[in-house]
């Protein structure tokens, strides 16, 4: 297996994830997507590098990961629930109340 | 009872300003006059001892200022010069308070004036009986600051109180000038005290300092310049003369006070005490007779043609004052005391006889608007009469023995200075009696110029206002022919060491055989004057309406009213853009521009334009956070790779230069 193919294709997915976040104007939704693409690119390197390096570390270490994933998407949604019957939008330019 | 001298004007201030409001008028009068015959008793018995029996005296009454070298110390000194003006000033300073009773009587301030007269008194006596050059600054401060109380003491006055400003700004110029003198005494002799500095003078001759490259300056010279530049405050002379004409706004005996016997005399003082140190910088002293001579010169002729009664006599003590000064700039310091001595009684007499004339006139002080007073104010007539008569150096009066001694010291010099001075004051001679007469009959003998009510409140003076007058006249009389032979002369030892003529500066005894023609020459002159003067003004009026026609005679006549423009000089250059200098350049540019922007304003200023700047990255946008985000990532990475293969190159203290030029940079930011 060439490790730097996996990781070529496991950083083009994080780059796609980021791409997501900054060039999104319109729908928070996408933007929740992107960084569950960045938390795949990284167990996707994790699972990599486990089966690379022959370690199980990088295995439990991905499982974790997956739970912590899943948990921060389902209250990531719920926000976005919250969010959604107080505004009545999702777009991403409209989201600009706070402000420095 | 030498100290007593000191402290009685003292008492008499303390009490009449403390205790003036319980006092009343009268009692603050006679407390204070009490006060002043008392002291001038003594003074007189100081006179015997010291002067007249020749025993000198020196006390020493507690340490002032006590610092490493400086030693100054509270010290009287009483020598022949020294109880000469003490004489005189608490002579004139008493019949002045006597005055005070009359001509001040309906003023409900009567208290407050004796005390600022107490006041000026003392600090006049401080000045003269001062042991070091420390406590002389004390005494000339104090009778500036009398001076400017006295000058407004009718403080409602504006023109008062600017008067009193100028004389208080204009001294202060000449103050600094003694004040750095003094500084330069100690550094050359190491001490403030006369005794030191007089007995050290003749080591330091030839001592120079460098001023630019090769050029140097004497150093006695510049302390002595410098010392005279006090003087010059003080006494009047040209250039810093402008206060003393404006100083007519304070009450009459109060310009009697300071015309005649205490402020302007302090100058002629410094240069007689300072005699040991003057006959060692012979330049100075030759700046000395040749302003002398000017301010003489210009006071007279501008005195000619002054309109308001007391101002010709002020130019009149310009002009004498200018007469003492070249005395002592020609090394006769005795002559010059003499002058002042006798100046002294016939000027205030002269002053006081003005105070009777603008009292009986009604506050009328226009020379225009007078006249036929001669046979309603007899007393008063006879007084200004024998004053005028003794300023002009009427033969055997008081100003003919002293200022025919000037002149004939003058011309009897063989040197430009000397005949410089002999000219101008024979000029001036001439000026002094075209003006004095002219005084006299526009006062008294013309035809009446005022109003009716006027001549018919007309009276002649209260004896409180006439007895001064009298014993003024007294002294006018005969302190000329009385004390000629005593301070003037070759043989007398009447000045004991108190004044030091160099030898061969002297030439007292080559005045005596003077030709017979320069002698009679300021007579002549004077005689002339006069005449002129009683003719113009008594009979030909005529032909000064036809001199009026003249262009040339009245842009004369303008140039000299106008004190030579002296005073509109000073405003247009001086003046003027002292005052926009103050504004523009230190308020403005300095206060508010320079200190305000690079200090604590511009600091806070700048500060928070910064914080704004960077508050404002945060627009509330997700993507820029998650791009800043992004970017700070990025640099920390960076720094905390690259450092380790870029610290080979570049100073990493550059990085938080280069990061805060971005804080800081002038940007486009709201500026509150």
């Amino acid at each position: 297996m060439d490790l730097v193919h996996c990781l070529v294709l496991s950083l083009g997915l994080f780059l796609l994830g980021l791409w997501g976040i900054f060039l999104n104007r319109r729908n928070l939704l996408v933007m929740l997507m992107s960084i569950e693409l960045l938390l795949l690119a990284v167990n996707l390197n994790l699972l990599f590098f486990a089966a690379y390096l022959d370690d199980q570390v990088g295995q439990i270490f991905s499982l974790l990961v997956l739970t912590v994933a899943a948990a921060e998407s389902a209250i990531g949604l719920a926000l976005l629930v919250v969010y959604f019957r107080v505004r009545g939008t999702l777009a991403v330019e409209f989201i600009h109340l706070l402000k420095g | 009872m030498y100290l007593c001298v000191v402290t009685l004007p003292l008492w008499g201030f303390l009490l009449a300003a403390g205790a003036g409001r319980w006092l009343g008028g009268r009692g603050a009068a006679l407390l204070t006059t009490g006060g002043a015959i008392l002291g001038w008793v003594l003074c007189c018995v100081l006179f015997y001892e010291v002067a007249l029996c020749g025993s000198p005296c020196f006390l020493t009454l507690a340490p002032w200022v006590q610092c490493e070298l400086f030693d100054a110390t509270w010290g009287f000194w009483f020598d022949s010069l020294t109880v000469v003006m003490l004489v005189v000033v608490t002579s004139v300073s008493t019949l002045v308070h006597l005055y005070s009773w009359g001509y001040m009587a309906e003023d409900p301030h009567l208290p407050r004036f004796l005390s600022y007269l107490s006041l000026f008194t003392f600090f006049m006596v401080m000045l003269v009986t001062g042991d070091n050059f420390l406590q002389l600054f004390f005494g000339w401060e104090g009778v500036g600051l009398a001076s400017y109380l006295l000058i407004n003491f009718w403080f409602t006055r504006l023109q008062a109180n600017k008067a009193a400003l100028k004389a208080m700004v204009m001294n202060r110029v000449g103050d600094v000038g003694l004040a750095l003198g003094v500084w330069g005494l100690f550094t050359l002799f190491g001490s403030v005290e006369y005794s030191t500095v007089f007995a050290c003078a003749a080591r330091e001759t030839g001592r120079t300092l460098p001023l630019w490259g090769a050029a140097s300056l004497d150093a006695l010279d510049v302390c002595c310049l410098l010392l005279f530049v006090g003087a010059v405050g003080k006494s009047a002379q040209l250039g810093l003369h402008t206060w003393l004409p404006d100083a007519m706004e304070g009450p009459t005996p109060v310009s009697a006070l300071i015309h005649a016997a205490t402020m302007v005399t302090a100058g002629v003082f410094l240069l007689a005490r300072c005699s040991p140190l003057l006959e060692c910088a012979p330049q100075a002293r030759g700046v000395v007779a040749l302003l002398g001579a000017l301010t003489a010169f210009f006071a007279a002729t501008a005195g000619v043609v002054q309109n308001d009664l007391k101002r010709v006599i002020a130019y009149s003590t310009c002009s004498q004052l200018g007469y003492m000064v070249f005395a002592c700039g020609l090394s006769h310091y005795d002559v010059g005391v003499f002058h002042l001595a006798n100046h002294a009684f016939f000027k205030a007499l002269l002053f006081l006889g003005a105070g009777c004339v603008i009292h009986a006139f009604g506050d009328e002080q226009d020379l225009r608007r007078m006249g036929g007073a001669l046979r309603l104010c007899p007393l008063t007539y006879s007084a200004m009469l024998l004053g005028s008569l003794a300023l002009v150096g009427f033969p055997f009066l008081a100003g003919f023995y002293s200022k025919d001694a000037i002149l004939e010291v003058a011309w009897a010099q063989y040197n430009l200075r000397g005949s410089f001075a002999y000219v101008l004051g024979t000029l001036s001679a001439g000026c002094t009696a075209y003006y004095s007469l002219r005084l006299l009959v526009s006062g008294f003998g013309a035809a009446p110029q005022g109003r009716r009510s006027t001549y018919l409140a007309l009276h002649e003076a209260p004896w409180t206002m006439g007895l001064p007058l009298v014993l003024l006249a007294g002294g006018s009389l005969t302190s000329g022919y009385l004390a000629k032979d005593m301070m003037l002369g070759v043989g007398t030892d009447f000045w004991h060491q108190s004044l030091y003529q160099a030898p061969g500066q002297g030439a007292a005894l080559e005045a005596e055989y003077l030709p017979q023609g320069w002698k009679l020459l300021p007579l002549g002159f004077t005689l002339g004057g006069a005449a002129l003067a009683g003719a113009l003004h008594a009979g030909w009026g005529p032909v000064l309406l036809g001199w009026a026609r003249r262009p040339a005679l009245r842009a004369l006549y303008g140039f000299l009213n106008q004190r030579w423009l002296v005073d509109r000089l000073y405003n247009a250059f001086l003046g003027r853009s002292a005052l926009a200098f103050g504004h523009r350049g230190t308020f403005r540019a300095l206060d508010r521009g320079v200190l305000a922007q690079w200090g604590p304003l511009g600091l806070t200023r700048t500060f928070r334009d910064a914080s704004q700047r960077v508050a404002a990255w945060q627009t509330g946008y997700v993507y820029h956070y998650a791009l800043i985000l992004l970017l700070g990532l990025t640099a920390l990475l960076a720094w905390v790779e690259g450092r380790a293969f870029l610290a080979h190159w570049v100073d990493p203290r550059l990085y938080l230069l280069w990061a805060g030029t971005f804080l800081l940079a002038p940007g486009t930011s709201r500026t509150p």
